[in-house]
This record gives structure tokens, C-alpha cells and sequence, in this order.
């Protein structure tokens, strides 16, 4: 009995003392190792260059090959890849870079988020660099993608992969089924709309729960009936920028589509991350969807005979009756960015240039990129594209380059454009507009509160 | 405990003063050790960061720059944002549903559980099964199932099933509190399985011998008995639901709009979205005190928890 009670208190006291002594063990070795971590600003282990991109099929396979290919030709100084799901890396990279530990190549969309950056001191001033030592790489690349990639004059990020107009995809069978054409104006859209609906096809698509689905509709809108100054002003910070004549009427015409049931049943809670919203279109259940030029590729591999089968139309989005802007005008991602961490080491930098100039834009790469269905962001794409044998991919790809090319206005997504703080701000009240709880005034109202922010 | 240690005191007593120092200190010196670890990961992980949102909340930092102090600038902007109230009514509106319906259905099954029939314990692995799901596998599940047009409903013809179950204000709400639900009563229904388990027999004896039924005994013993569980369960349940994220963030994103963005979304949306991380800290430090008087308030209401609850019978 004696030695038992003694024991039992020796060993919870063992215990006791063990964990604590294993808790401030774990304290005084995380110590040293966040302190390097916090001086280079990699964060990954052995101080290698690292590099966080996206996941998503075909982009994945390819930034993959990218890297592959750099460290088959660099086993000294190997790439560390870190991959992410779309909205799971735009949360991530934030916290991580403010945290000092992100990667030392940062892959993003560009404007806004790049601004933020900058102005946190978080990336290196590439000006120089790419005027004078990779001249050439800077020309061979569309002069239009650098407007999302400079901040204050100078140059922040070298644009790569690939030029993503926003289209209008529609199904040419459910076109045949009512026995109409595809619209040549906003006009004919509200009056399809009837038609669809009486046939038990919804007129549109919309993956409405991820929201910058919804914004694509007021770029496009925004843009035909006002022009292309109307956003720019508010880009600018112009006091009540949202409240302009045209800003209001294009989000009048936005609900009057809501109201006429323009939208699949459901809209609001379809992802588009999950890709329902191209299943519908597809499937035949929507005629017509406004998406971006990356979603090409899974309608063709997901799709059956969609595109295989020449069901698959698109056009650029139709002008609005009596409408000042451009109808050349396109939105999207003029390209996508890659930074580089001004808190990466010398040797970190370095390997990340040399990444950067020999492996995300040559000729495997452009190559791969066409046969995928997309248009990378150098002007040597125009010239791939006779070598594209399947006739759907090369009606496709050519129609992609003419939309970028001939765009009198190209302009970038509102989300990546504006600020973090105004992008929020943006969804959540293009959210509400679509569910029919703030009317056109109180969204301007909102949306004035924040510009400049 | 009780029942080992009058005879170990005595010998433990004798052999500490023969060794060293007195028995006060021999005894109180390891158990005030033994709280270390726990004290220390409270300290470090619960306390170092509560200090540290409300000194967040007083300035501004957008996550990458350097923080700057922003005085009162933060509260005011919060307490005066007309999202604040609608997302506190929307959290209660979350917490006081889900709390109607889980506590009588956990309560009835909890009871059900506790009978010692072989059929039962078998019922009660299927039930827990819910239990063993993340709350992101279980959003994601509904999410597929209740698809306007992949779905369920669809899929079988049901019309009554195929609803804009995610996409309306009102039904988001409701599914979500039915989600909620879902996965919950199993936890809250153990809770009482135990709980009942431990009614002494013979009250229910007493009770047939006076002519009381089923129902009679239900309502007279095991709902009165089971007083302090009933407090345990509602606590855990209305300072859960506080922070209840993970669910509603897979599921909805807080939508519709906003219909179902409860405070801890909020926060989470102004903090790592908007990159404003004053405001959201103040978001942070409101939930803390509301958890905080929640609880406070439910101790109140089970009067002294002090008294044992066979003890006031």
C-alpha cells in the first residue's frame, strides 16, 4: 500500500513534469527556427527557393511540368512546390506573407492584391531586372499584360500562363430546340429569356455562391452601357464613382434579369469551384453561361460530346441598346503573376529568376498551354495555332486571340483590380443585388463608402 | 477517491513527516505542479491570444504591412455597421433553433439509450455515426444532396425535396439549424444516456409502486433529475454555436446575401477577406464576452451547482 501511493504520486508528478518539460522543450526549439524563418522569409525548410501555385486541372499539370523540368536542370538549387485549392491559396498566401513565411515565388492575379503587397514592402522591384537583363522575355509577351503588373510606374511581377477573356458560351442545341438565334444584343437576351423558360431550359447558368461568378454580369454591363470609364473612374478613387447615371442603370438592368428568372433555378447556392454551373450548360439544363475562357478545357474533357461535337458556341459579350461603350471591350485576367518575396535570400531570388525567365514562358510551355485550349500570354501564340489540328480546339483558340488582340479595352476583373478591403466589400453586395435584397441605390450607397479604401 | 483514501491518509502522513519537511507542503507542492502543463497551454494558447485580438482591436493592420494604432476608430466603425446587429440576430436566431430542437430530441433518445436492452446499445452505434464526421464532410454532403438540380430531390422526382434549399434567406436558415441538429444530438444524447444512467433505480421503483407511468416518471424523475445535465448540454450547445464556423462556412459561405452569416463568419470575412483585422478582432473580442456572459448566465440559472444532484432529491 505504502510504495503504491508513493508511486502513483511519483508518477503523476513524472508525467506531470514531462509534459511540462516536453511543452517548454517545443517552446525552445520552435524558437530558433522561426527566427531564420523570420530573416529569410521562406519559411520552408533547408532555405531552399519555394514556389505555391494552384491546383485545378489542365493549369496544375503544367505549372508541374514547369518545375519539373527547372529542377531536372537545377539539382543544386531545386524548386520546393506548395499546391493549393483556388480559394483556399488566396486566404493562405495573405496570412502567410504577412506572417513571413510565404514563398518566394508568389503567384497571383495581379492588381489590387499586388498593390497591397508593394505598399507592405512584401515584393522585389523586377523593373530593372526585366528591362535590361531579360529584354527580351519582356517582349515577347502582350504589352497589355503589364498594366495589372505595375504599381506606381514600376513593374512588380512578370505576367505568365495565360489571357482569359470573359465569353458568352452557349449550347447550339437548345438554340435549335426553340428555334432562335443567339442574341445580338441585351434586347434579344430579355427576350429569349420567355422562350428558354417556356421550354423548361434556363436561360443562364450562374454559379452565384462564389459571387465573382455574379460580377462577371456588371463588368460586362457596367462596360457596354456606360464605357469603359465608368469603372476606371471608380478604379480611381473618383468620389461616388458607383452612383454614376450608367452604373445605376446597368444594375437596374441586372435585377430586371434576376426578376425575369434569366438565372438558373438555385443560382445562389452553385459553386463554381465544383464546376456545377458548366455541367448545367453542358447537360443541356442552361443554354447559356457568361464564364471565363479557362472553363474550355473541362467542358471538353467533362462534357461528353459537347464540344467534340460542335455543340458548343460563344461570342463576345453583346452590346447594350443605346450604349456607349466599345462592344470590342472584353473583361478577364489579362494574365496571371508571378512575384518574387523581397524576403527571400540572394540565392532564393536568384533561383527564382532563373525559374521565372527560363521555364514559365518557353516553348514547352506555350505549347502546352495551346494544346489545353488556351492562349498564353506571349505574341509566338498566334503562330502556334495553325499547328492546332482538331478543328474545334483551333475555331476555339483563334476566337480566344481575337477577342484579346482586338479589345480596345482589356480590362482585369474587379476583384483582382480593386483593393482586398474593396473586392469584399464588392461580393458581399453584388451577393445581395442578385438576391434581390438591396435595391441598385443602396448597393452604390455601399459600394461609394469604401472607394479609395 | 472517497472510498480509498481514509486508510492511505494516515500511513502517507506518517511516512511524508518522517521524511521531510511537514505534510502540508509535501501534499500542496506536487498538485500545484501537476496544474502547470495544463495552466501553461492555457496561458500560451488561451490567454496570450485573447490579449492579443484586443490589442488588435485598437489598431489597424491589414495582415502585411505594420500595424498602426487606431484608438477607438475600430469600435465605433463596428458597433455602428448595420451587419453587426444583423449577424448577432442571425447567431441567436441560429443558437435558440437549434437549441429547441436538439435538447427534447436528445433528451428523449438520450433516456431511450440508457435502457440496458441488447437492441438498443445496437441503435445507439448507428446513432453516433454523425459524431464521427468533420462538420466540413457533412457541408459538403448536403451541399451535393440538397443541389437544386444534381441533387436528391431532382434525382428522384421528389418535387417536395427539390427546393432552393441553400439559395433562399429562409430555408438556408433552416437547413442549416437542421444540419446543426443532425450532428449533434448523438454528443448531446450521450450526454444524457450517462446522465439517466445515473437516476438510482429505485426512485423508478417507488414511482410504479404509486401508480406512476411511463410518461408520469418521465416528466416527475428523469427530466428533474437530469437538471444539471440539461444545464451541461445547453451550455456546451449555446457557447458552441457562438463559434460555429466550420459548417456554415462549406455550406453557405454565409449565404444567401447574408442570411446566415453568424459572427464568427463575420469576422472571418472582415479579417482574412477584407484584410482589415482591427475590425475583425473586435468582432473576436464580442464573441469572447458574449460566450463569457452566456455561460455565466446558464450557472445562474442551474442556481448552485455545488449541491450533487442526488444529494437534492
Amino acid at each position: 500500500m505504502d510504495p503504491m501511493t508513493t508511486s502513483r504520486r511519483t508518477f503523476l508528478g513524472l508525467v506531470g513534469g514531462g509534459a511540462l518539460a516536453a511543452g517548454l522543450g517545443a517552446c525552445g526549439s520552435s524558437g530558433p527556427q522561426s527566427t531564420p524563418g523570420s530573416t529569410t522569409g521562406a519559411g520552408g525548410a533547408g532555405g531552399g527557393a519555394t514556389y505555391w501555385f494552384l491546383t485545378g486541372q489542365p493549369q496544375q499539370g503544367i505549372r508541374e511540368a514547369q518545375v519539373k523540368r527547372f529542377n531536372d536542370a537545377n539539382a543544386d538549387s531545386k524548386l520546393k512546390t506548395t499546391e493549393f485549392q483556388n480559394d483556399a491559396f488566396k486566404a493562405k498566401i495573405k496570412t502567410a506573407i504577412g506572417a513571413g513565411q510565404g514563398p518566394t515565388l508568389i503567384w497571383g492575379w495581379g492588381g489590387g492584391g499586388l498593390k497591397a503587397y508593394v505598399e507592405a514592402n512584401q515584393v522585389e522591384d523586377l523593373t530593372d531586372w526585366l528591362t535590361k537583363e531579360q529584354a527580351d522575355l519582356k517582349n515577347s509577351i502582350f504589352p497589355s499584360a503589364f498594366t495589372a503588373a505595375t504599381v506606381n510606374g514600376k513593374i512588380y511581377a512578370v505576367p505568365g500562363e495565360t489571357v482569359t477573356p470573359i465569353v458568352l458560351f452557349y449550347d447550339k442545341r437548345a438554340f435549335e430546340k426553340i428555334g432562335a438565334e443567339p442574341p445580338q444584343s441585351w434586347g434579344d437576351i430579355m427576350d429569349l429569356v420567355p422562350k428558354f423558360n417556356d421550354k423548361g431550359i434556363a436561360p443562364f447558368s450562374l454559379g452565384g455562391q462564389s459571387r465573382w461568378t455574379n460580377m462577371m454580369w456588371l463588368e460586362f454591363l457596367f462596360d457596354r452601357i456606360g464605357g469603359s470609364e465608368v469603372f476606371q473612374n471608380i478604379f480611381e478613387g473618383k468620389k461616388d464613382g458607383w452612383s454614376d447615371p450608367s452604373a445605376i442603370k446597368a444594375l437596374e438592368e441586372m435585377q430586371k434579369l434576376i426578376k425575369a428568372n434569366g438565372f438558373v433555378k438555385g443560382f445562389s447556392s452553385i459553386t463554381a469551384d465544383s464546376n456545377a454551373d458548366q455541367a448545367l450548360l453542358f447537360t443541356g439544363k442552361a443554354a447559356m453561361m457568361l464564364h471565363g475562357a479557362w472553363t474550355y478545357g473541362n467542358m471538353k474533357s467533362s462534357g461528353g460530346d459537347f464540344v467534340t461535337g460542335g455543340h458548343l458556341g460563344y461570342m463576345n459579350f453583346p452590346p447594350v441598346d443605346g450604349g456607349k461603350g466599345d462592344p470590342s471591350d472584353t473583361v478577364g485576367n489579362p494574365g496571371q503573376y508571378m512575384s518574387i518575396s523581397s524576403k527571400a535570400t540572394d540565392a532564393e531570388k536568384a533561383t527564382a529568376k532563373k525559374f521565372i525567365a527560363n521555364n514559365t514562358l518557353d516553348d514547352a510551355t506555350v505549347e502546352a498551354w495551346v494544346k489545353s485550349g488556351n492562349i498564353p500570354v506571349v505574341k509566338s501564340a498566334k503562330d502556334k495555332l495553325s499547328s492546332i489540328t482538331d478543328k474545334n480546339d483551333s475555331a476555339w483558340l483563334n476566337f480566344v486571340y481575337d477577342t484579346a488582340a482586338n479589345a480596345k479595352n482589356f480590362a482585369q476583373s474587379w476583384d483582382q483590380a480593386l483593393s482586398p478591403t474593396q473586392a469584399e466589400t464588392l461580393l458581399d453586395n453584388i451577393a445581395k443585388l442578385f438576391q434581390l435584397s438591396i435595391s441598385p441605390q443602396q448597393f452604390a450607397t455601399n459600394m461609394n463608402a469604401v472607394i479609395g479604401q | 477517491m472517497t472510498v480509498t483514501a481514509p486508510p492511505a491518509a494516515p500511513e502517507t502522513g506518517r511516512k511524508v513527516s518522517s521524511g521531510a519537511g511537514s505534510s502540508g507542503v509535501g501534499r500542496s507542492g506536487p498538485v500545484a505542479w501537476m496544474v502547470l502543463p495544463a495552466l501553461v497551454l492555457f496561458i500560451v494558447f488561451g490567454v496570450v491570444p485573447l490579449v492579443g485580438v484586443l490589442l488588435l482591436s485598437f489598431t489597424q493592420w491589414d495582415g502585411l504591412g505594420a500595424i498602426h494604432n487606431a484608438g477607438l476608430s475600430n469600435w465605433k466603425s463596428v458597433l455602428s455597421d448595420s451587419q453587426l446587429p444583423h449577424s448577432i440576430l442571425v447567431t441567436f436566431e441560429i443558437m435558440i433553433l437549434s437549441w429547441l430542437v436538439q435538447t427534447p430530441m436528445s433528451l428523449l433518445l438520450g433516456t431511450f439509450l440508457a435502457g440496458r436492452q441488447r437492441y438498443r446499445a445496437f441503435l445507439a452505434v448507428l446513432y453516433f455515426i454523425p459524431l464521427l464526421l468533420s462538420s466540413a464532410a457533412i457541408a459538403i454532403t448536403y451541399k451535393a444532396l440538397l443541389d437544386p438540380n444534381f441533387g436528391l430531390g431532382p434525382g428522384l422526382h421528389l418535387d417536395f425535396l427539390t427546393q432552393d434549399w441553400l439559395g433562399r434567406s429562409d430555408l438556408a436558415v433552416g437547413v442549416v439549424i437542421f444540419i446543426v441538429s443532425w450532428q449533434f444530438i448523438p454528443f448531446h444524447s450521450l450526454i444524457y444516456q450517462g446522465g439517466v444512467r445515473q437516476i438510482p433505480t429505485t426512485m423508478y421503483e417507488a414511482a410504479s409502486i404509486d401508480g406512476a407511468g411511463r410518461v408520469r416518471q418521465f416528466f416527475s424523475i428523469t427530466v428533474p433529475q437530469l437538471k444539471y445535465t440539461i444545464i451541461t448540454s445547453s451550455t456546451l450547445m449555446v457557447v458552441g454555436s457562438l463559434t460555429f464556423f466550420d459548417l456554415i462556412f462549406v455550406l453557405t459561405a454565409g449565404g444567401p446575401g447574408d442570411a446566415t452569416r453568424v459572427l464568427a463568419l463575420d469576422m472571418y470575412k472582415r479579417g482574412f477577406m477584407s484584410n482589415q483585422m482591427g475590425p475583425a478582432s473586435v468582432i473576436a473580442a464580442l464573441i469572447v464576452l458574449l460566450g463569457l456572459a452566456l455561460a455565466l448566465l446558464l450557472r445562474r440559472l442551474g442556481g448552485s451547482a455545488t449541491a450533487s444532484q442526488q444529494e437534492g432529491a
